[in-house]
């Protein structure tokens, strides 16, 4: 298989395998529950049983008297120092924005949410005592169904803003109303992106150190330098008293950017106590805590010619908030506004958001990230375009997509691709798939009323990452910049470490780094060590998300190595006694041009920048350097996705049979890493259209809170990936590089339910509505509408582990 | 999750393991694999004073050849059944339907009697052991008792073993020559359970189903024989109208649950289609 590249060789481009997988694989290292400093004291948190309620009492008093009892806090109890949970991104000036106690104070509005907590010496005796903390609830009345929830008269989340509504935010290019008025062709759709549960493998775990008045708080967080920040605002406690460590992280796919109140009371207990506490979430406590994602309704209006180009499209959204706004809550479905348009060219466009507030779980970042929700809605309604007026799908796309000769190219949404070649993603792409060959055997199918029918989908997608350029994001009210950081340093032995601000959490960081950093100093890839993670090492960075971490920690890397050789020539130069101009630096040497034999190694130069005895005049003794990296653009992958599924239509089950991918993410640092994100992506992206939902009941209780509700696909459900790139840099980065962290997420929805849907349209459907369970695709094929398969079903009444206990 | 406390004890024969539970009394209850009551008690659902770990009784593990039956221990592991050449040879059904339980962590932990006495509508285990006329044997302080499958499983999640009782193996009739068998699982992903199972064994001869046994999983709060399908198929000729019909009659008698996984009306219907493609399966083996 893969191995290190041939000595001299380059690195960049090299499938190396990754340094960290040992230790991540067999989980010798540290994750956050693996360390239990001296005296460790263990939290466990009291959720709230209703969705919305009045807390009328609240008595922790048995609960202490437990054995093993530490201590143990109702929220009102922390009421006047646990603050309020920050929200960064307030996307309108209006926009309602409620308080958000870490623990429920005086009412609950979701399942799941803290109302007390306590500290005992081990889990078990903190679990145990649980159960004597006596809370009497005042129910209200549940807000579940965000249609319901904006209307006139409805029950309010938040009785004191007087609405559901936190905010509208609106884009418009263009005339729409002209694009509409007379348009051949006009389709309207109403999709729902399903709630889903984000699922790190590694479930959220805090333990916070007390030394003083100063305290160490490690996390299985995404954003170190964000939380320490965010945790210095919201507690008092002032930042240089705080460091914040993410040690190994498993993964988090957005769900660990946040600041969660889990981590602000494990702070608060710290410094109340005066001792190390812990705490580590079960997978059912996660699966109601843990933020959500998605949850959109979404009303389309799209005006085409009878050609099928496409004349406009007016974007109508209802975004679920959950019961609170948290870190970057509103601007989620705000980052898809625009992706609407996808890869084509159209006259007008209108974007309407209304987040809305329900008794729900708040909903927040989850891979994509708004891009996802806007991809499915436009690469569904091409399909249904093609199928509107005959035309191939992959013919209609051509029509409207941005030829590869007009890049850089503006969209209608305001934003400029750089680059891009969607000609040659999708003939690579068809090739691989043997398009004309299943576009046979379909027909076929059809002809002989198979009761297993073939369908193909089609996703020819793009997104925005690489977030962000800090300019862009003032101008969305985003709360800070989007630059990255990284520094270089050269120890006297000529050993590199590299530090960067980018806080790696499964994504491979320490090998990539690595890569990028050997081939620009010309230092073997064992000679360099990756650090990251924690603010004590990596001061400076603006942490993991939106696919940002090579397009722009990797760029700042790119820089810092550039500044140490700048600063290398002059001292090579003096030893040498050339004129810096007359050096070169190849293969981590700088030699004299002309003159064969002289030169001085990287390691030579560092030596004597550390022994300092014979430096020019006025020179710093040092070749570390620092970068800053802020972007002047977003990056935008692209790629091509076909997937052909079968469909029992006697059963309604759908089995994948093909899938191919053909990503066009840029220069590739390490082929190897970006499959895996892609096969990742591919299996996530996937769920969404198949298999995951978080159901509710009426009530507003979570019925999905463990893993045998909530479906999770495993290999074994998945088909065999046919994964090919194409290869057009960015235009943005020195690396020529994009991102490819979400991409395979967010192609793969709608490639799979628009093949679905292909599979039935003999049967006159033209919708399923996802996740497209077995017993969906078998109603739609009866004819029936509706969104839910079992209504009015009681958790775990058909056997199996079910979630038989509510929202326990 | 964590679960509440619970007095352990790992008795070393079963003598001591009746004792044990004897003593221990009405809120005790066996654990061997543990894969289905773990995550109960992890979930604060099930709340068992004291737990009798059966796991260092040797002679639970064991599957011999009893003559007409094979008798499987009640702590042989899934991995071990199926696996097994006795039941390969003599309890294919047993064979098949294990080989879908769950994925290979747990068969190599999980344990026949015990997703027999968990009694989950939704296991595999109990529809193939009722299809099979299997009789369960169990121990106490009393004495020994042998309880037919039809008579083992009475409601959800509940089965007639007394508190005290252990139950020691599960006896299993061989099927003689011109069996096929066929375990139809319909499940959305590999480690899911069953939202309808078919557990089915047919004996051919002459071009014609002679003999049928017809069981379903998790069509309501116990696994249930279709009778009306056995009557209709015994005497037919193999055929796909013939299995299409007796397919049809599925569901006869049944009364499936709703939950998130599939509606009553959609596991009526599957059942249908499974009974169809098991005795299809069954009888082409």
């Amino acid at each position: 298989m893969t191995a290190a590249p041939e000595a001299g060789a380059p690195e960049v481009g090299a499938p190396r395998r990754r340094s960290e997988d040992a230790r991540l694989v067999t989980g010798r290292t540290r994750w956050t529950d693996n360390m239990q400093p001296a005296g460790t004291l263990h939290v466990a948190f009291l959720r709230s049983p209703q969705a919305h309620a009045r807390i009328v009492r609240a008595d922790a008093e048995r609960a202490r008297e437990r054995p093993g009892v530490v201590a143990a806090f109702t929220g009102a109890d922390l009421a006047d120092e646990q603050g309020s949970l920050p929200c960064a991104w307030l996307v309108t000036d209006d926009i309602k924005h409620p308080d958000h106690p870490p623990m429920a104070v005086d009412e609950v509005r979701y399942a799941g949410e803290p109302v007390a907590c306590v500290v005992a010496r081990d889990r078990y005796a903190a679990f145990d005592a649980l159960e004597e903390i006596d809370v009497d609830y005042e129910p209200l009345a549940p807000v579940v169904d965000m249609d319901a929830a904006v209307e006139d008269g409805s029950p309010l989340v938040h009785e004191g803003l007087g609405t559901n509504k936190s905010y509208t935010w609106v884009f418009e290019n263009g005339d729409l109303d002209a694009a509409l008025r007379d348009a051949p062709v006009v389709l309207e759709r109403r999709y729902v992106q399903q709630r889903l549960i984000p699922t790190a493998m590694e479930p959220r775990s805090v333990l916070c150190v007390p030394e003083g008045d100063e305290f160490t708080l490690y996390s299985a967080t995404q954003i170190p330098h964000i939380l320490r920040l965010m945790l210095a605002t919201v507690t008092g406690i002032p930042e240089h008293r705080l460091r914040v460590v993410a040690p190994d992280v498993g993964g988090g796919f957005g769900s660990k950017l946040q600041v969660y109140g889990e981590e602000v009371i494990a702070l608060l207990l710290a410094r109340r106590l005066g001792r190390p506490v812990k705490w580590t979430e079960s997978r059912s406590e996660g699966n109601m805590a843990v933020h959500h994602g998605r949850d959109q309704i979404q009303r389309l209006t799209l005006a085409a010619d009878e050609d099928g180009r496409i004349r406009g499209l007016k974007v109508d959204l209802l975004a679920d908030m959950g019961a609170y706004l948290m870190l970057v809550t509103p601007g989620i479905p705000i980052l898809g506004a625009f992706m609407f348009n996808g890869i084509y060219k159209m006259d007008a466009y209108s974007f309407t958001c209304t987040g809305v507030f329900t008794t729900k779980t708040p909903t927040d970042a989850y891979r994509g990230a708004g891009r996802p929700e806007a991809t499915y809605a436009i690469e569904r309604l091409m399909d249904e375009l093609a199928a509107e007026l005959d035309l191939d799908p992959i013919e209609v796309r051509r029509r409207n997509w941005i030829a590869k000769e007009e890049f850089p190219y503006e969209t209608v949404a305001g934003l400029t691709y750089d680059s891009g070649n969607y000609e040659a993603a999708t003939e690579r792409a068809l090739a691989l798939f043997e398009y004309d060959k299943l576009r046979a055997e379909q027909a076929d199918r059809n002809e002989r009323r198979d009761p297993v029918r073939l369908g193909i989908g089609v996703s020819t997608f793009t997104e925005m990452c690489g977030i962000a350029p800090s300019r862009v994001l003032g101008s969305l009210s985003y709360g800070a910049g989007g630059w990255e950081h990284a520094s270089v340093r050269i120890l006297p032995s000529g050993k590199v470490e590299v530090v960067t601000g980018s806080s790696a959490h499964g994504q491979g960081h320490e090998t990539a780094w690595a890569q990028i950093a050997a081939d620009r100093l010309g230092v073997p890839f064992e000679d360099v060590r990756v650090l990251h993670g924690d603010t004590a090492i990596a001061p400076k960075g603006m942490d993991t998300y939106g696919s940002r971490s090579l397009a722009v920690g990797g760029v700042a890397l790119y820089a810092a190595c550039d500044k140490v050789v700048d600063k290398a020539r002059s001292i090579a130069a003096h030893l040498l006694e050339a004129a810096e101009q007359d050096l070169e630096f190849t293969g981590g040497r700088f030699g004299v041009r002309g003159v064969a034999g002289e030169g001085a190694t990287l390691q030579e130069v560092a030596l004597a920048a550390f022994a300092a005895h014979d430096l020019p005049d006025g020179l710093e003794p040092s070749l570390d350097s620092d970068a800053t990296f802020d972007p002047d653009n977003f990056s935008f992958p692209h790629g091509t996705h076909l997937c052909a599924a079968e469909v029992d239509t006697e059963t309604g089950m759908v089995r994948l049979r093909s899938y191919v991918a053909v990503d066009d993410v840029g220069k590739v640092v390490n082929p190897l890493i970006v499959e895996g994100q892609v096969h990742g992506g591919l299996a996530q992206g996937i769920a969404q259209a198949l298999y995951e939902e978080a159901v509710y009941d009426a009530e507003g209780n979570l019925t999905t809170t463990t893993m045998a509700d909530y479906l999770l696909p495993s290999a074994a459900d998945l088909p065999e990936f046919t994964t090919d790139r194409t290869e057009t840099p960015a235009t943005s980065n020195p690396l020529g590089v994009k991102g490819v962290g979400e991409a395979g997420t967010i192609a793969s929805t709608p490639a799979v339910v628009n093949a679905i849907v292909d599979a039935l349209r003999p049967f006159g459907v033209s919708d399923v509505p996802m996740p497209c369970t077995p017993e969906r695709v078998w109603r739609a094929l009866r004819g029936e509408r509706g969104e839910r398969g079992g209504e009015g079903a009681e958790p775990g009444a058909g056997g199996g582990l079910g979630s038989a206990g509510g929202a326990r | 999750m964590i679960p509440a406390a619970f007095e352990y004890v790992r008795p070393a024969s079963v003598e001591e393991a009746v004792a044990a539970l004897a003593e221990a009394g009405e809120d005790a209850k066996a654990i061997a694999g543990g894969q289905s009551l773990m995550p109960l008690l992890r979930l604060r659902l099930a709340y068992p004073d004291a737990l009798v770990d059966l796991e260092r009784i040797g002679e639970l593990r064991e599957i011999r050849d009893d003559g007409d039956a094979l008798l499987i221990g009640a702590t042989a592991t899934h991995h071990q059944v199926m696996r097994d050449p006795l039941v390969r040879e003599h309890a294919p059904l047993i064979a098949a339907a294990t080989a879908t339980v769950a994925d290979p962590a747990v068969r190599h932990r999980g344990t026949f009697g015990g997703s027999l006495a968990h009694a989950d509508p939704a296991g595999d285990l109990p529809a193939a052991a009722l299809a099979l006329d299997a009789v369960v044997l169990a121990r106490s302080v009393r004495g020994e008792r042998r309880i037919p499958a039809a008579e083992f499983f009475v409601d959800w999640m509940t089965s007639t073993l007394e508190p005290d009782e252990v139950m020691t193996a599960v006896r299993i009739p061989k099927l003689g020559a011109g069996w096929g068998v066929h375990y139809e699982k319909f499940h959305r992903t590999a480690q899911a359970w069953a939202i309808v199972g078919v557990a089915c064994a047919v004996r051919r001869e002459r071009g014609a189903i002679e003999d049928a046994r017809v069981a379903l999983t998790n069509m309501g709060p116990v696994p249930v024989r279709a009778s009306a399908v056995e009557r209709f198929i015994e005497g037919r000729t193999v055929s796909e109208n013939s299995f299409r019909s007796a397919g049809e009659r599925a569901a006869e008698g049944t009364e499936p649950p709703t939950d998130l996984h599939g509606s009553s009306e959609y596991r009526t219907h599957l059942a249908t289609v499974l009974t169809t493609r098991a005795l299809t399966a069954a009888a082409t083996v």
